[in-house]
């Protein structure tokens, strides 16, 4: 009986989709209620619903940004507004090609469950030296293991990015393994250095530039994450696969170089 | 030819009418927290709507003319001079070489835009030539201005039609025309910004959302181009749960744990995981953005509809006024 609610739930789930302003020149539209309880599905279905959006090619619309369970349309009111002939009308016939696009998306998804779209993987080197894993024994105490152990296990898993904010090109890392969740640290560093890898509570993530940041540290990346000098800047975007290589401090100077 | 910085002043930076099109990538849309303003500053001096001009904070900027040009500013209410002559918003003025122009301290708001004539010539960075104070590119090296910048500006040929409709007396120096009062200087002493609901309005019970439209709420120091934090009455929410992250805009009126709301501006990060109780109508974001440390503010609710109305008209004004000040070119 419990698992046919929870199929009825989640049936439910994957109908959603519900369109609500953000402001008077955004929309969000979200296409599931829940991230945690099945990531890879909900970002499929973002990055379905993304991509139809963008297809789809609807007058007014500015730019489209995913994050986690959700898709913002940033549009110009006043060119939705001229897109009609009768005014007044241009904003609700707006919603309704958005519905229509996302929800086009959605069934030819069900038709062509096993075609899910390429995925891309980037593998990124981290060097997990104490000198840069500077919180790495209190995750390590947390999690009740040794931190060659913290190590391993970040190292060993399958991430993938469910939004990349907070600063340009921040990845909010899915699939931390769950015995690796360390809670954010009670007073957050004022100044991170860039390329360094956290954990906050059951994210990681990697610190594009030098900011602020309460996340434990338990790495560095010698790559650069995100540069304004290149067309797309950032390394990762929402969706991508992503893995950790340990390297030794000798290789990440090497990268640097 | 350049624009010389002797003085950067508090907080100066280049801005333009902001980035479109990374929000995907973390960059904040940005640019000058008060576009319509740097919009109608660009038209009264003959530039693009959307060219680079000076985002000034809180005064103190000093800057030598190359060679000359038309300027005008519009924002807050500054004591601005140009050479011995006090500069009203909205007036161009034709800056002679070697002239100075002063921001001194304003009376109301914080913010104003100052361009010139052919734009600053700033390298475009991810489709802006705004500067992104936090993650440190666009503008001038990605940083605020200092004292001594050089700032390179586009070629505007005195010949062009727009300065020989509006200087050909050669004695004037300060123009008579300009644009409508508010559109130049927008900053009110207690301003009453008009929001629409927000995503997470349901979270907050009845009498929460009371003392949203009933109370006023004060300017925190702690307030940049980020967002403006306000003190005053506690917003709390009913339930605690946490939310997931999506995006936020500039207007977005969002509450932390601590109940104190914290109003969005262009810098604001591009998600979010607060409750985003209501947001800022876009015609009113050139008024939020001259609130300053202890200024009161108070929130009235419109319609998703009337925001729409409301822009609509004033692009409709701005239409007719830059028929009205082409007409006058040819």
């Amino acid at each position: 009986m419990p698992l046919r609610l929870q199929r009825l739930d989640s049936a439910r789930n994957d109908r959603l989709m519900e369109i609500i302003p953000l402001g008077d020149s955004a929309l969000i539209v979200r296409v599931r209620e829940r991230f945690d309880d099945a990531p890879e599905q909900t970002l499929d279905k973002v990055l379905c619903a993304l991509r139809h959006l963008q297809s789809a090619a609807i007058p007014g619309v500015i730019e489209l940004a995913p994050a986690y369970t959700s898709v913002a349309v940033f549009f110009d009111p006043i060119a939705v507004a001229k897109a009609t002939a009768t005014p007044g009308d241009g904003f609700d016939r707006f919603v309704e090609r958005i519905r229509a696009a996302v929800a086009a998306g959605a069934d030819r998804r069900r038709h062509r469950r096993a075609a899910s779209p390429r995925v891309r993987l980037v593998k990124i080197p981290v060097c997990y030296d104490p000198e840069f894993g500077l919180d790495i024994d209190d995750v390590a105490r947390h999690a009740n293991m040794s931190p060659t152990e913290v190590v391993r296990l970040h190292s060993e898993a399958e991430y993938r990015v469910a939004c990349i904010g907070f600063v340009p090109g921040f990845p909010f890392l899915a699939g931390l393994p769950k015995k690796l969740a360390t809670p954010r640290r009670d007073v957050p560093r004022k100044e991170i250095p860039p390329g360094s890898v956290g954990i906050g509570g059951a994210q990681t993530g990697i610190y594009p530039l030098r900011s602020p940041g309460g996340w434990n540290l338990i790495g560095r990346t010698p790559l650069r994450l995100f540069d304004p000098g290149k067309n797309p800047p950032t390394l990762l975007r929402a969706g991508d696969r992503v893995r950790f290589r340990v390297i030794t401090r000798e290789e990440f100077e090497s990268f640097k170089r | 030819m350049s624009l010389i910085v002797e003085r950067a002043g508090f907080l100066t930076s280049v801005q333009d009418l902001g980035r479109v099109g990374f929000r995907q990538f973390g960059v904040s849309s940005g640019g000058a927290l008060d576009s319509f303003g740097l919009r109608v500053a660009n038209l009264l001096v003959g530039n693009d709507e959307g060219a680079p001009g000076l985002e000034i904070t809180l005064g103190g900027l000093q800057l030598r003319f190359e060679d000359e040009r038309l300027v005008v500013w519009c924002g807050g209410e500054f004591e601005v001079r140009i050479g011995s002559k006090a500069l009203p918003a909205g007036h161009a003025a034709r800056a002679q070489a070697g002239e100075r122009l002063k921001f001194g301290r304003s009376q109301i708001g914080c913010r104003s835009w100052l361009v010139v004539s052919g734009g600053i010539d700033v390298p475009s960075t991810l489709g802006s030539r705004s500067t992104d104070l936090r993650a440190g590119f666009g503008g001038c090296g990605g940083r605020a201005l200092r004292d001594g910048d050089v700032l390179p500006l586009s070629l505007y040929p005195k010949s062009s039609a727009f300065v020989k409709a509006r200087t050909h007396k050669p004695t004037l120096s300060i123009s008579s025309w300009t644009a409508p009062h508010d559109w130049v200087t927008p900053a009110k002493p207690k301003p009453i910004l008009r929001f629409i609901r927000g995503i997470d309005w349901n979270r907050f019970n009845a009498s929460t959302l009371k003392r949203l439209t009933g109370e006023a709420f004060t300017v925190s120091p702690d307030s940049d181009r980020m967002g403006v934090r306000l003190e005053g009455p506690e917003l709390k929410r009913v339930d605690e749960s946490d939310l997931i992250s999506e995006a936020v805009a500039p207007g977005t009126i969002q509450v932390p744990p601590s109940g104190r709301p914290i109003l969005l501006l262009g810098d604001c990060q591009t998600i979010g995981g607060y409750p985003k109780m209501a947001h800022v109508i876009t015609v009113d974001l050139g008024v939020a953005a001259q609130l300053r440390a202890g200024d009161q503010v108070r929130f009235s609710e419109v319609s998703l509809a009337d925001a729409h109305r409301l822009l609509l008209e004033l692009e409709r004004q701005l239409e007719l006024f830059r028929v009205g000040l082409s007409l006058h070119t040819s």
